[in-house]
């Protein structure tokens, strides 16, 4: 799973999807394997727009990366400047793949798994909406 | 021949061996690309701009090949673990979920601008685990798919119903999760190819679906100021750069450095 989808996936449990502390999900034991993936600059700004800052900078503490700004970057691709940083990010965001690890809702306590890079979100019946 | 929906489960039919035939098949690869590409076809999304799609029972990645080959990013979701698997040895681009649509969507609010699903939400129809009430089902998934959709975000699923209790089953779901939109149908009168297209819309876009044929009303009124694009993206880009160079600054594909090795910043 790439590090990117970790900034809109969250917890299947009806119940967490309207409680603050559901999201993100905390991360923990994740073996992070890098892969190459075609550069889209333009993609990544409109990705950007949507991404909810303070949880990217949440998600990668968890998994070992303390060097995310604080505040989002505003970033025009037309910019030299810019597209070394959107580099920056696309390396983080669409070539950061979790191979392995856990995800865990912070109000329900359920756990998902990943495994071979796919997270497993089917859910026991007990917890089944 | 019977309908796999009544075979078994969809991610016991879905086993191993089925997923290589299914997926080896150049006759169901031929047929998934078109259906993928006339969903698209219908989603009727600006070339101009990225989009983050979602595939819904995304199965071995058929689908999502197509979307990839259109220069789409996307995620996709599927119960049967032997086809998740298949598409990852196919090197499928898009992320991968091991899930239950009928346990809804799992992303948070606004995160995709379109969806499509190719064969698969017909299975929400069967009750396949003990308890499993079909119009529940139906609702949790139109009502959590809309959720994750960006505000007049569309959705086009191709589907087999049996029958039109299940096209009035996913048609009255999605209507009251508050989709706007309609049924389409392909070459209605062959037995063989006739092919039902559900084409929705979460709230107004500014580009709206193509309805051209659909049977069911759709929600007009659409922003009058939001249609009038009168730059393409491009020609937008290129003047923003021309102003930009004039003041002096570099800008992107004009520096010599764009290549430089460096390390990444984050
Ligand atoms: C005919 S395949 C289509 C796969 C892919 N969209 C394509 O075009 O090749 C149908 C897929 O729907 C999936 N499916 C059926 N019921 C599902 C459910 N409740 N949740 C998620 N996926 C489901 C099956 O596992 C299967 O992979
Ligand atoms: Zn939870």
């Amino acid at each position: 799973m790439k590090f990117l989808t970790t900034n809109f996936i969250q917890c299947a449990v009806k119940g967490c999807q309207s409680s603050d502390s559901s999201f993100p999900l905390k991360y923990e034991e994740c073996e992070l394997v890098a892969e190459t993936q075609e550069f889209k600059p333009e993609f990544l700004v409109h990705m950007l727009e949507k991404i909810n800052w303070s949880a990217l900078v949440q998600v990668a503490r968890d998994l070992g990366n303390d060097n995310l700004p604080t505040e989002k970057p505003e970033l025009d691709p037309i910019m030299e400047d810019d597209v070394l940083i959107l580099k920056d990010l696309h390396n983080l965001l669409v070539e950061t793949n979790i191979l392995n690890g856990k995800m865990i809702c912070n109000n329900c306590g359920h756990i998902y798994f990943i495994k071979n890079s796919i997270p497993n979100f089917l859910l026991p019946p007990h917890l089944c909406n | 021949m019977s309908r796999p929906e009544e075979l078994a489960p969809p991610e016991i039919f879905y086993g191993d061996t089925e997923s290589f035939k299914y997926t080896s098949s150049t006759r169901v690869q031929h047929i998934q690309a078109k259906m993928t590409l006339r969903a698209l076809d219908l989603l009727n999304l600006s070339p101009d701009e990225p989009h983050f799609l979602l595939d819904l029972g995304c199965g071995s990645g058929l689908s999502g090949e197509i979307l990839t080959e259109e220069g789409y990013n996307w995620v996709g979701m599927d119960i049967s673990p032997s086809m998740l698997a298949t598409a990852l040895d196919r090197d499928a681009d898009g992320d991968l979920i091991l899930s239950d649509l009928g346990n809804g969507v799992p992303f948070r609010a606004g995160t995709f601008d379109a969806a499509i699903s190719i064969s698969a939400i017909q299975w929400l129809c069967n009750v396949d685990a003990v308890g499993n009430d079909p119009k529940k089902r139906l609702l949790r998934f139109f009502n959590t798919l809309y959720a994750s959709l960006a505000r007049g975000g569309k959705f086009v699923a191709q589907f087999y119903p049996k029958d039109q209790g299940q096209i009035d089953d996913i048609l009255s779901a999605a209507k009251v999760s508050g989709f706007g939109g309609g049924l389409i149908i392909d070459e209605p009168d062959s037995k063989r190819n006739k092919k039902h297209y559900l084409v929705l819309s979460a709230g107004i876009s500014d580009r709206s679906v193509n309805l051209e044929g659909a049977e069911m009303e759709v929600s007009a009124k659409k922003d009058k100021r939001k249609l009038k694009k009168l730059e393409s993206r491009k020609s937008f880009i290129n003047r923003k750069k021309e102003t930009m160079r004039k003041r002096g600054r570099v800008v992107a594909n004009d520096s010599k450095f764009t290549a430089r090795k460096r390390r990444p910043r984050f």
